[in-house]
C-alpha cells in the first residue's frame, strides 16, 4: 500500500485564500531550446540583423525579376549620371542603374558564403569531434595545422591556392564552387578547434562514460550522446563564420577572385569604378554599403546568437 | 627562459609546416610550369627541357627542401616572367607595407585603447554600447569597403582632404607620405579598433572588478592613482596580445586596401604576382608574410612576459 503511495502524482494541497500555485517549469529539452530562441529572436540587435539579412536574401532570390532596369546590359545613355528620383543610386560608367545592380549583386555573395559556411562547419564539426573525443596525433597535428593556416591571412592563403587552381599561363577564373571550396576547407580546421574544445568539456562527464560503459561504439558515442550537447558552440561558430564568409567573398571579388565583369558583384562593383570615384561616388559607395550593411547585420545575429547561447 | 624557447619552437614548427603546405599548393595544383610558360603551342620537347633547367622534373620532397634550404637564407629564386631574383621586388614592398602597417598601428592604438578603457568606466551605459556597436561594426566590415566609403566622405570627391591614390611614394617627404597614406591607414584602424578597444574595455572591467581594486579604493587612494596604478596596469596586459597578433590580421587586409589605394607594397605585390602566375614570388611573398606574423606574435608574447612575472615564471594557471 505504502509503495503504491509514492508512484501517485503527488496533488498540490489547495489551501484556502493561498496565491495560486506558481506553475513549475518542466525542464525538457525541447523547452529549453524554445526559450532560447525566445530570448534570441526577442533580441533588438537580432531583429535589426535579421530585417537587413532577410532583405539581401530575398534580393538575391528575386532580385533579377523586381529590379526597375535591366542590370548587366549598358545604354551608354547616360554615363555616371548622378542620383535622380527614378535612378537612386545614379549611373554607372556605361549608364547602368546602380539601384539595381546593388539589388542583384546579393546574388553572387549569397551563393558561395552559405554553402561554404555550410561546408566548413559540418566538416570541422566531424574533425572536432574526431580530435576531441580521441585526443591523440589527430588533435595534435590539426592543432599545429591551425596554427600555420592562421599565420597568414586568409585572404592571401586563398589567393595562393585559387591561383594555383585556376588553368591556364595568364588570368584567374574562379568559379563559385571553388570558392566554396577553397573558403570551406579554409573555415574547416578553425571550426574544428572550437568543436574541440567543447567537446573535451563534455568528453568525462558521466553520461559519456555511461554510453562508453553501454557499450555504445564511438561513432555513436560522438553523433548521439555528445553532438547535441555541443550544438550551442557550433550554432555560434557557424554565425560567426557566416559573416567572415561574406567578409572573404567580397574581399576576394573585390581582388579579382570572383565573378568577372558584366556581373553586378558588388565587390567587383567597386574595383570597376574606383579609378573614377572622383566623378562618380555614387558607383563605388551603394555597392560598398551595401556589403557593410550585409556583413553588419549578420554578425549583429552573430552577437546576439553568442551572448544567448554563452549564458 | 624556457618559455622563450619554447614558444620559438612552437612558432617555427608552424612556419614549417606552413611552408609545406603553401609549396604543395603552389607546386602541385597548377600542372606543368613548363607547359604554363611556354604556353599552349610549345612542344613536349621544349617544355621537358624548359622543366629541366628549372629543376622541376626532380621529386617533390627534392625540390621543397632545396627551396625552403635557399630561401631562408633569403633566397626565393628569380621570377618566372623576367629572370630577375624575387627579392629585387620584394624587399622595397615589404618596406612601404611595414611602414602603412605602423601608421595605422600609430592611429589606431592610442584612441582604441582610450575608448576601450571608457566605455568600461561607463558600462552598460549609452556610451559603452556606442563604443561596443561601433566597434563591433567597424571590425567585421572588410577593409576595402570602408577605404571606399571613407575616399568618397574624405577624398577627392566630396571635402577633398586627403588623395584617394596612393602610388609608390618613391622619394617623398614623410610629409607627404603620411597624407597620401592617410586614408587607408585609418581604413585599416578602424577595421582594428574593434578588437582591440574590446579588449582594452573587457581587461580594465576584470581590473575594476578584482580584489585589489576594492582594496585600494577602501584605503582611500585617489581615484586617478587607482586608476592608473592599479587598474590600468593590470588591465590592458591581455590588450598587448591582442595587438600584436592583430598583425596578420592587418596584413590581410592590406592586400585589398593596396590595391584599392594603388600603394605598392606586399599585398599589391601578391596580387601581381598572382595575376601572372608567378609562383615564385607568391611563394615568397606568402612565406613572407607569415614570418612578419610570428615575429609579430612572438615580441607581443615576450613583452607580455617581460610586463607580467606570471608568465614569465610560469605559475599554474
Amino acid at each position: 500500500m505504502t509503495v503504491a503511495d509514492d508512484n501517485l502524482p503527488r496533488l498540490p494541497i489547495v489551501v484556502e485564500g493561498a496565491p495560486p500555485l506558481a506553475q513549475q517549469p518542466l525542464d525538457t529539452p525541447q523547452r529549453i531550446r524554445r526559450e532560447t530562441i525566445r530570448q534570441i529572436v526577442r533580441s533588438k540587435t537580432f531583429i535589426v540583423g535579421a530585417i537587413f539579412t532577410l532583405f539581401w536574401v530575398t534580393c538575391a532570390l528575386v532580385g533579377s525579376h523586381i529590379v526597375p532596369f535591366d542590370p548587366i546590359n549598358d545604354s551608354f545613355t547616360a554615363s555616371y549620371h548622378a542620383p535622380t528620383w527614378s535612378h537612386p543610386f545614379g549611373m554607372d560608367r556605361v549608364g547602368r542603374d546602380i539601384f539595381s545592380r546593388v539589388l542583384v549583386g546579393a546574388r553572387s555573395v549569397m551563393e558561395v558564403a552559405p554553402a561554404a559556411t555550410l561546408l566548413g562547419v559540418s566538416m570541422g564539426s566531424v574533425l572536432g569531434l574526431l580530435m576531441g573525443y580521441f585526443g591523440g596525433w589527430i588533435d595534435n597535428l590539426v592543432g599545429r595545422v591551425v596554427d600555420a593556416v592562421l599565420a597568414v591571412p586568409f585572404i592571401v592563403l586563398a589567393i595562393l591556392v585559387l591561383t594555383a587552381l585556376s588553368a591556364g599561363a595568364e588570368g584567374i577564373s574562379v568559379s563559385s564552387l571553388k570558392l566554396v571550396l577553397v573558403i570551406g576547407i579554409a573555415f574547416t580546421p578553425i571550426v574544428a578547434r572550437t568543436v574541440r574544445s567543447a567537446v573535451l568539456a563534455e568528453r568525462d562527464l558521466d553520461y559519456v562514460q555511461a554510453a562508453k560503459l553501454r557499450g555504445e561504439r564511438p561513432p555513436y558515442i560522438m553523433l548521439v550522446e555528445i553532438l547535441p550537447n555541443v550544438m550551442g558552440p557550433i550554432v555560434v561558430e557557424a554565425t560567426v563564420r557566416l559573416g567572415y564568409a561574406v567578409f572573404a567573398v567580397a574581399t576576394l571579388a573585390f581582388v579579382g577572385y570572383g565573378p568577372q565583369p558584366p556581373s553586378p558583384d558588388w565587390g567587383l562593383q567597386i574595383s570597376d569604378q574606383y579609378a573614377d570615384v572622383t566623378l562618380a561616388w555614387w558607383a563605388v559607395v551603394f555597392p560598398a554599403l551595401a556589403i557593410a550593411s550585409l556583413v553588419v547585420a549578420i554578425n549583429l545575429i552573430a552577437d546576439t546568437v553568442q551572448q544567448v547561447l554563452d549564458t | 627562459m624556457r618559455y622563450v624557447t619554447h614558444r620559438i619552437a612552437l612558432g617555427l614548427v608552424s612556419l614549417l609546416l606552413l611552408s609545406m603546405m603553401i609549396y604543395a599548393a603552389a607546386e602541385v595544383l597548377p600542372g606543368n610550369p613548363g607547359r604554363l610558360v611556354l604556353g599552349r603551342e610549345a612542344t613536349p620537347a621544349a617544355v621537358k627541357e624548359y622543366n629541366h633547367k628549372l629543376g622541376i622534373d626532380r621529386p617533390l620532397p627534392v625540390r621543397y627542401v632545396d627551396w625552403l634550404s635557399h630561401a631562408v637564407r633569403g633566397n626565393f629564386g628569380a621570377n618566372y616572367n623576367d629572370g630577375r631574383p624575387v627579392t629585387n621586388d620584394l624587399v622595397p614592398a615589404l618596406k612601404r607595407s611595414l611602414f602603412l602597417a605602423l601608421f595605422a598601428f600609430l592611429l589606431c592604438i592610442p584612441v582604441s585603447i582610450s575608448a576601450g578603457v571608457v566605455a568600461a568606466l561607463r558600462r552598460g551605459r549609452p556610451t559603452d554600447r556606442a563604443i561596443t556597436v561601433t566597434g563591433l561594426s567597424l571590425a567585421v566590415i572588410p577593409e576595402f569597403v570602408l577605404g571606399a566609403i571613407l575616399v568618397t566622405l574624405l577624398g577627392p570627391a566630396f571635402l577633398n582632404v586627403f588623395p584617394g591614390i596612393a602610388g609608390t611614394l618613391e622619394g617623398a617627404s614623410l610629409w607627404t607620405k603620411f597624407d597620401s597614406l592617410f586614408l587607408p591607414a585609418l581604413a585599416l584602424a578602424l577595421v582594428l579598433f574593434g578588437y582591440i578597444a574590446r579588449m582594452a574595455r573587457a581587461g580594465t572591467m576584470e581590473a575594476l572588478d578584482a580584489d585589489y581594486t576594492r582594496t585600494a579604493t577602501l584605503k582611500g587612494l585617489r581615484r586617478r592613482d587607482i586608476l592608473l596604478r592599479h587598474v590600468l596596469r593590470n588591465g590592458l596586459l591581455p590588450t598587448i596580445a591582442v595587438i600584436s597578433t592583430q598583425v596578420g590580421y592587418l596584413f590581410g587586409g592590406i592586400v585589398a586596401i593596396e590595391k584599392l589605394f594603388g600603394y605598392p607594397g606586399i599585398g599589391y605585390l601578391t596580387l601581381t604576382a598572382a595575376q601572372i602566375k608567378n609562383f615564385p614570388m607568391l611563394l615568397a611573398c606568402v612565406l613572407v608574410l607569415g614570418v612578419v606574423y610570428f615575429v609579430a606574435t612572438l615580441s607581443g608574447d615576450l613583452l607580455t612576459a617581460a610586463l607580467n612575472p606570471r608568465v614569465r615564471l610560469g605559475s599554474p594557471q
